[in-house]
């Protein structure tokens, strides 16, 4: 499962893989006897998106938190630039921070928050009100400036935030959960806005997020993280396609993961028994594991057909069963169908047709079948 | 007639009311008592009622005796409406020789000055002694909060009078605090500190700091600290956060704890009393001893309504404050 020299996926997100920025070496932080974060080693290149993504409690927030200094590491070194920031305070850190409550200062306005950073830096006025207004300017908010942060909607807040931090022009910006308080369209349109940002001002960012679709949308890369520890580094795309674990596999996206064992294992394909599905599966490429051994072979919902007839030509990965439940959801439909062990397996189809009184319904046999190179095979 | 009862069916609890109402005229008082005697308003009128008895009627009382003269009999000021039986007039009588009395005597006045003078230092004082106490307790984890803020109450389980005369066997001069320096051979004679400024500014800043810890605490606590480390994050120091976000965000609590040292102890009766200058009076003490050693009512009433008016301003500026912080929580 060679996946380096696959090309990124997402169009248009360059990252320069020469430079690192942030190079974080075997850090641990320990509260007492619980390990929030757990020996992770990781390097995020000049310019680029990395996301941080992982369930609530894994650790993702105390990691960002050592990297802007408000916690310091029980173990391990952070370089930013080249440089230890074992005894920097985050007041001299070249790294600004975007908190998920935004934490804009109450009594001050749009355009004074947006300038309390630039003042800290002893710039002269002119300096600094050219700053802001430059700024303002490019998250929109000119009008806004003398207003207090509460006379503000959650998403003109969200981007005082963004201003204030961007202001001072970091290297770096932390984004602690950007968009969790925005509502859904919102925060779609604000996905957008923050990458063109992104790519306009060159500022390398690191988002911590437990929402997977904003992971995906936003990141170049992504690390998933799982109870202090960083399981899989990867684009999107390969963290998607590609999980190196049961975990991932199931982190993001939903899957039907199956248990077996495997029966042969050649470079080219493995044959996996699996008495839950009661059959085989046929993968078309090989892994590294003895005959014999437990495996999982994880199949996304939208990667399985859904048919009436046996599918032609196809002998191997097809299952029959009963379609349980269907979840209409717009743009698509989830099925779920239950085999012949009683197990229920997903499957979603794109809702093509605007009338389709053709569709597959309750109670009926299905078959589900699956190209060969569908299942990813995982051994942990 | 179907569709009047079938608005009534919405009607509620008076829905029968309301049946005769849409049927034979239009709905008054059912609809005034349902809008505004709600229980929230009952709630609110118990205290306002409490407060026109026994705040506005004494008031009015001490308002309307300000205005009298002396007289010897009982009571002992002469009434505002007079029945003159000879002229057949009835006579309404504003006596203003109070009021300009007490501009003319230079008693009053070194009194009010004197007065606003020992509150205003106290309470500066409080606000030193008590804004790091309040700071600390607030940033302190809970089980030490609890135990801070009660050590800070318990002084009020004792009667306020005692701990006023403990004071004065501590200061006086072979008291305590003089018999340990004199032993300890800091000083060779013992120290004046009875019957002093400073034992009122101690006496008054002793008695009145927990009025000033328990506001700034409950704002301070609830300050959001995330705001400090997005100062951090920002490039400000611990001392420009603090100059510049925590200090402006407790303004409310140092105002409100500020105000409620400042109004009682302009008053303050007991403390200069007992461990003040006899030489310099304080309003609360002139108070008394017109009511009480001179018989002046009148005049006593026009020192109260004088120092009420002096404490209008910074009660006027209290409501200001917490209308503002109110508004800016919503």
């Amino acid at each position: 499962m060679n996946t380096a020299h696959r090309p990124d996926a997402s169009p248009g997100r360059h990252v320069d893989r020469s430079r690192e920025y942030v190079r974080i070496e075997g850090v641990s932080k320990r509260f007492g006897e619980f390990v929030a974060v757990d020996n992770v080693s990781l390097s995020v290149f000049k310019g680029e998106i990395f996301c941080l993504l992982g369930g609530s409690g894994c650790g993702k927030t105390t990691l960002l938190r050592m990297l802007a200094g408000f916690e310091s590491p029980s173990q391990g070194r952070i370089f930013i630039d080249g440089q230890d920031m074992a005894s920097i305070p985050p007041y001299e850190r070249p790294v600004n921070m975007m908190f998920q409550s935004y934490a804009l200062f109450p009594h001050m306005t749009v355009w004074n928050n947006v300038a309390f950073g630039l003042e800290q830096e002893k710039l002269a006025r002119a300096e600094i009100a050219r700053r802001v207004d430059d700024m303002l300017g490019i998250v929109k908010l000119v009008e806004f400036a003398s207003r207090k942060p509460h006379q503000l909607s959650g998403g003109q807040r969200q981007r005082v935030a963004l201003a204030r931090a961007l202001v001072k022009q970091p290297k770096l910006l932390l984004l602690d959960e950007p968009l969790a308080a925005l509502d859904r369209k919102l925060r779609e349109h604000t996905q957008f806005e923050l990458i063109n940002l992104q790519e306009q001002l060159g500022v390398t960012f690191v988002v911590v997020t437990h929402d997977q679709e904003e992971a995906m949308t936003l990141a170049s890369r992504v690390g998933v993280m799982n109870k202090g520890q960083i399981v899989q580094v990867g684009t999107p795309t390969e963290i998607y396609e590609y999980p190196n674990s049961t975990f991932v596999a199931d982190f993001i996206g939903s899957v039907n993961m199956f248990e077996g064992s495997l029966l042969e294992d050649e470079p080219d394909h493995v044959r996996i028994q699996c008495d839950e599905l009661g059959g085989v599966i046929f993968v078309n490429h090989g892994i590294s594991s003895a005959p014999g051994a437990r495996v999982f072979a994880a199949i996304r919902p939208e990667k399985i057909e859904i048919s009436r007839q046996p599918p032609a030509e196809v002998r191997e990965n097809v299952v029959t069963g009963v379609v349980r439940e269907i979840a209409y959801m717009g743009d698509m439909s989830v099925y779920l169908v239950q085999i012949a062990s009683g197990r229920q397996v997903r499957v979603t189809l794109p809702n093509t047709e605007r009338h389709a009184d053709d569709r597959i319904s309750w109670d009926e046999t299905v078959f589900l079948s699956w190209r060969p190179s569908s299942p990813v095979v995982l051994t942990g | 007639m179907a569709g009047t009862l079938s608005i009534a069916g919405g009607g509620g609890r008076l829905g029968l009311l309301s049946v005769l109402f849409t049927r034979f005229g239009p709905p008054r008082w059912s609809q005034y008592i349902r809008r505004n005697w709600s229980g929230q308003r009952l709630v609110i009128a118990a205290p306002f009622l409490w407060l026109l008895l026994f705040f506005l009627v004494p008031f009015l009382i001490v308002f309307k005796i300000s205005f009298a003269e002396v007289q010897i009999a009982m009571p002992p000021y002469t009434p505002l409406v007079q029945w003159a039986a000879d002229a057949k007039q009835l006579v309404l009588s504003f006596n203003l020789n109070n009021y300009l009395f007490l501009f003319t005597d230079d008693l009053y006045a070194s009194t009010f000055v004197y007065s606003v003078k020992v509150a205003a230092i106290s309470t500066l004082l409080c606000l030193l002694l008590g804004f790091p106490m309040a700071y600390a307790i607030a940033r302190s984890g809970p089980t030490l909060r609890n135990l801070y803020l009660m050590l800070i109450i318990l002084p009020f389980w004792t009667s306020f009078l005692l701990r006023v005369y403990a004071w004065v066997g501590l200061l006086k001069t072979d008291g305590v605090i003089n018999n340990v320096l004199l032993s300890v051979g800091l000083i060779d004679s013992p120290l004046t500190l009875l019957y002093t400024d400073f034992a009122v500014y101690i006496g008054i800043v002793y008695s009145y700091l927990p009025f000033m810890i328990l506001p700034l605490y409950s704002n301070l606590e609830k300050h959001d600290l995330t705001l400090l480390e997005a100062a951090a994050d920002l490039g400000a120091r611990p001392v420009t956060a603090f100059f510049r976000i925590t200090l402006p965000l407790a303004i409310p609590g140092v105002i409100a704890g500020s105000l409620l040292v400042f109004i009682p102890a302009v008053g303050e009766y007991v403390i200069p009393s007992l461990l003040g200058r006899s030489d310099q009076l304080m309003i609360g003490r002139v108070l008394s001893d017109e009511f009480f050693s001179n018989r002046d009512w009148p005049v006593a009433s026009a020192v109260a309504i004088f120092m009420l008016l002096l404490l209008l301003l910074p009660i006027a500026l209290f409501q200001r404050f917490q209308n503002r912080e109110l508004g800016m929580r919503k």
